[in-house]
């Protein structure tokens, strides 16, 4: 005589199948990062492209080692940086701002110096060697 | 009076497909997750307002600048004029590199200015400067 099976049906429960993987849905919700990078972009100049500029088109922008400015011989503030641009822009719009820092200057402040001139939507600008 | 209804339509929506439809999201999320590859250098970001976002991040290579003079690409330490042959290289295999410039805020300009020129040097002349979104 043939054992009488115990267990007829031996099927997973797939009712819970939908909670599980929300579950790991929300784990991988969660836990990714969309970590776009972000940041001021800037295009150097190729090596050995060094042009003469007229002098009357360059505005300097030097940044000393304690983070003050000075603009075309003129101290200035980092927030009124922006302002002072757009009216020089506004008189010579042909003008290149040629920044330059202290070696010893903090980075933050030559940050701040180049979205001060992006703000003022100058385009033309110059990064001198520090020296 | 009671009124009848009249129509005894069965109105469940059909939770038979609902797990395939959540593995499928559930794989699309797995699969789009990038895992940091990279840890770079302890460093905090600088603040700007107009920022920009880089466009993809296959042709972004970063290099970090940490506050105490340290350069790291890709987890290895380089001296500012080993840079050059690192970017060089992969400056040739993409021509559409963006340098993204991770460095600390605290960090002195006459090293940046040392990278600068590496990149000058190596013809990587796309350069992103990281920095955090500034809030006023």
């Amino acid at each position: 005589m043939a054992k009488k099976r115990r267990f007829k049906g031996g099927e997973i429960p797939t009712s819970s199948m939908a909670d599980i993987a929300f579950l790991l849905l929300i784990f991988f919700l969660v836990t990714t990062t969309i970590d776009m990078d972000k940041g001021l972009g800037m295009v150097l100049p190729a090596e050995g492209e060094e042009i003469e500029i007229n002098k009357k088109n360059i505005l300097n922008c030097l940044i000393n080692s304690t983070g003050n400015i000075l603009l075309g011989g003129e101290v200035v503030e980092v927030r009124n940086l922006s302002k002072t641009v757009r009216q020089k822009l506004a008189e010579n719009d042909k003008l290149i701002i040629s920044v330059k820092a202290h070696k010893a200057s903090n980075y933050l402040d030559y940050v701040k110096v180049i979205d001060q001139l992006k703000q003022a939507n100058a385009t033309r600008i110059s990064i001198a060697e520090s020296n | 009076m009671k009124f009848a209804r009249k129509t005894q339509l069965d109105t469940e929506i059909p939770t038979a497909s609902m797990p395939d439809i959540i593995f499928m999201l559930l794989i699309f999320f797995m699969v789009t997750t990038v895992l940091r590859e990279y840890s770079g250098l302890p460093i905090s970001l600088p603040k700007a307002k107009r920022i920009e976002k880089l466009k993809s991040k296959r042709h972004t290579s970063h290099i970090w600048v940490s506050k105490d003079g340290l350069i790291s690409i890709e987890d290895k330490l380089y001296a500012s004029d080993g840079v050059r042959h690192v970017m060089y290289e992969k400056r040739v295999a993409d021509p559409q590199l963006v340098v993204s410039l991770k460095a600390d805020e605290r960090a002195k300009m006459g090293l940046i200015s040392d990278i600068h020129t590496e990149l000058r040097k190596a013809d990587a002349l796309k350069l992103n400067y990281s920095s955090k979104t500034a809030v006023d």
